[in-house]
């Protein structure tokens, strides 16, 4: 569903700050494959995710969706085939707009927008049933401005309208890092259930080793700028903690005497 | 002359009967407003292109006026060049990365010299509401108020459902959240353009109904035209959270704005009445503004402020010295 060929892209070249973020990057997943990211801070984890949804091209290195060879394509052009959430749940909704507006929004990724009317009545009652899904309470604030809401339900509402489409990829970019850990057990869990209902394709990164181990068919740890562990099926489901700070250890080359470093329990 | 003989010279009768003048150019200003709050508010630019498609909207209308054109389609083609005037700057803006401040002040500095070329390089052209026939004029006020207050609610009425289509709310979300716009597939380069394109269009359309109001289109007509504009939706959006404080619709925001023009009009017109030179117009305009873009700030800072703040921790220790 998402094949990264020798993707390499460095920050600031030919200068002081030069950062080599991607190293010639192989990635290969499976349609149905929920993959979680972990890696210490400046591993390219974002970096990978932002080069697969088309924030700035990347420098060499091919990336096809579903068969596509997306590389060339603007960010806006490549919004149909992927859903996204990211970590500041400001980012992945409009606040001046109803929350009915924001799924309306959503929903026609990927799509002509003409003069028909932004949102139609079957669309309300739609987007209502969606709605209680969250279990949120947000199916009777229909036409409340995003703004208003926490940040929780803005990241469920994100979630929400990343997954309505049924996108070939879904990228979760440390979607409950800036929430409260019980409302971020919460969007977690509605994340499992979206994928799994759905039969969506995901790459999830976290920085909380135990999310990454519970959560997901296949885990991946990189390091800078590279992937330098994968694992999947049976060998993901028996990985402890223990397992993965020593295979970052012998792997990276370093020891760690704690997990802090590499993440967060 | 002292306060006393400015005072005795002031006659009631006088403002009054300047009154309906000031509204008529006022819904006008209203108008161009509407423009205004395209960019301003729902695009988040400021754009100062207007100063100068203002100008253009008047000198295409007056010079199709003369050519023989009959006043509704001379206006419509100045809604074009209005279009056009927006698109240079939505232009330079998303294609050649200019920021978008920068490209207003340049495709209006560039219009100048464009305006004096429609206007076959006179500073002023005057059409004669006894030779052509036009919209509005300035001759029959109570008229002129009827159209411009017709065409502004008409306006007002495409302009939501517009706003309420697809494309509308995409420039919305544009506006709104340039990020999740990219990631829902919103070319947002493509919306600035049509968005400034837009609004443009409506300050050209203004500036059209300002040049048959007052008979002539002027090169310096547009000269802070982005000012008032912004005075207008200022004012227009203090009065509308006031009279409606649970929430608002979009017609009514909109509807708002063009009172805005309005009662911006009608201050000028004390200002004038009150003998003030008119020379002092731009200081007051400029005051006005600060006035009300300051309300909104300044009522915030009375429900919460580190003033107050401190205030209430005095009061909480009980009069207890400060360090005890």
């Amino acid at each position: 569903m998402l094949q990264l060929t020798q993707v390499s892209k460095t920050f600031n070249p030919g200068t002081i700050n030069e950062k080599k973020a991607l190293r010639e990057i192989d990635l290969h997943l499976k349609p149905g494959d929920f993959v979680t990211v972990i890696g210490g801070n400046g591993a390219g984890k974002s970096t990978m995710l932002n080069a697969v949804a088309g924030v700035w091209p990347v420098d060499s290195g091919a990336i096809h969706i579903d068969g596509m060879d997306v590389t060339g394509l603007q960010e806006h052009q490549r919004a149909q085939y992927i859903g996204r959430v990211f970590q500041d749940p400001m980012t992945g909704t409009a606040p001046n707009m109803q929350i009915v507006e924001n799924l309306a929004l959503a929903a026609r990724r990927g799509k002509k927008r003409g003069l028909r009317w932004g949102v139609t009545k079957a669309e309300r009652e739609e987007f209502g049933e969606r709605l209680k899904i969250l279990g949120l309470g947000l199916e009777d604030r229909m036409t409340a401005r995003v703004g208003l809401l926490s940040g929780g339900q803005r990241q469920a509402l994100t979630l929400l309208m990343a997954s309505l489409q049924r996108p070939k990829l879904l990228l979760l970019d440390e979607h409950t890092a800036a929430l409260d850990p019980a409302t971020a057990q919460k969007v977690l869990e509605l994340s499992d259930r979206i994928i799994r209902e759905s039969g969506l394709t995901a790459l999830m990164i976290t920085h909380n080793m135990k999310d990454a181990i519970e959560h997901g068919s296949r885990l991946i740890m990189m390091n800078e700028g590279q992937i330098i562990f994968d694992a999947e099926g049976e060998e993901k489901k028996k990985l402890t903690k223990k397992d993965l700070m020593d295979k970052f250890a012998e792997i990276a080359g370093m020891q760690l005497d704690s997990d802090e470093i590499l993440l967060t329990k | 002359m002292t306060t006393g003989t400015v005072f005795a010279s002031l006659s009631l009768p006088n403002l009054i009967s300047r009154m309906p003048g000031g509204i008529a150019q006022g819904i006008i200003w209203g108008v161009m407003a509407l423009g205004v709050y395209i960019t301003f508010r729902l695009l988040d630019v400021a754009d100062l292109t207007v100063d100068g498609s203002f100008t253009t909207g008047g000198a295409v209308t007056v010079m199709l006026i003369l050519s023989g054109w009959p006043a509704w389609a001379a206006l419509l083609v100045a809604v074009l060049a209005g279009l056009l005037a927006g698109m240079v700057t939505g232009l330079l803006h998303t294609k050649l990365g200019i920021p978008a401040i920068l490209a207003g002040i340049l495709t209006q500095f560039a219009l100048y010299s464009i305006n004096l070329r429609i206007m076959g390089m006179s500073a002023n052209k005057p059409v004669n509401p006894d030779r052509y026939a036009l919209l509005l004029t300035s001759r029959t006020v109570p008229e002129a108020i009827l159209v411009g207050a017709l065409l502004a609610a008409a306006l007002i009425a495409v302009l939501y459902w517009y706003f309420g289509t697809e494309q509308g709310s995409a420039i919305r979300a544009t506006g709104s959240n340039p990020s999740m716009s990219r990631a829902q597939g919103i070319n947002i380069g493509h919306m600035k353009v049509l968005g400034l394109s837009l609004s443009n269009g409506l300050v050209a359309l203004s500036g059209g109904l300002m040049a048959q109001y007052q008979g002539f289109a002027d090169i310096n007509m547009g000269r802070g035209a982005i000012v008032i504009g912004l005075a207008a939706v200022i004012i227009g959006e203090v009065l509308c959270d006031a009279f409606f404080r649970k929430g608002w619709s979009f017609y009514t925001r909109l509807g708002f704005v063009v009172l805005g023009g309005v009662v911006y009009y009608i201050v000028m017109v004390i200002i004038l009445w009150l003998r003030l030179d008119s020379n002092d117009l731009k200081l007051f305009t400029a005051l006005l503004v600060a006035v009300f873009l300051a309300v909104p700030y300044l009522q915030a800072q009375r429900r919460s402020s580190f003033r107050l703040a401190g205030r209430n921790s005095a009061a909480a220790q009980g009069g207890r010295k400060e360090g005890n």
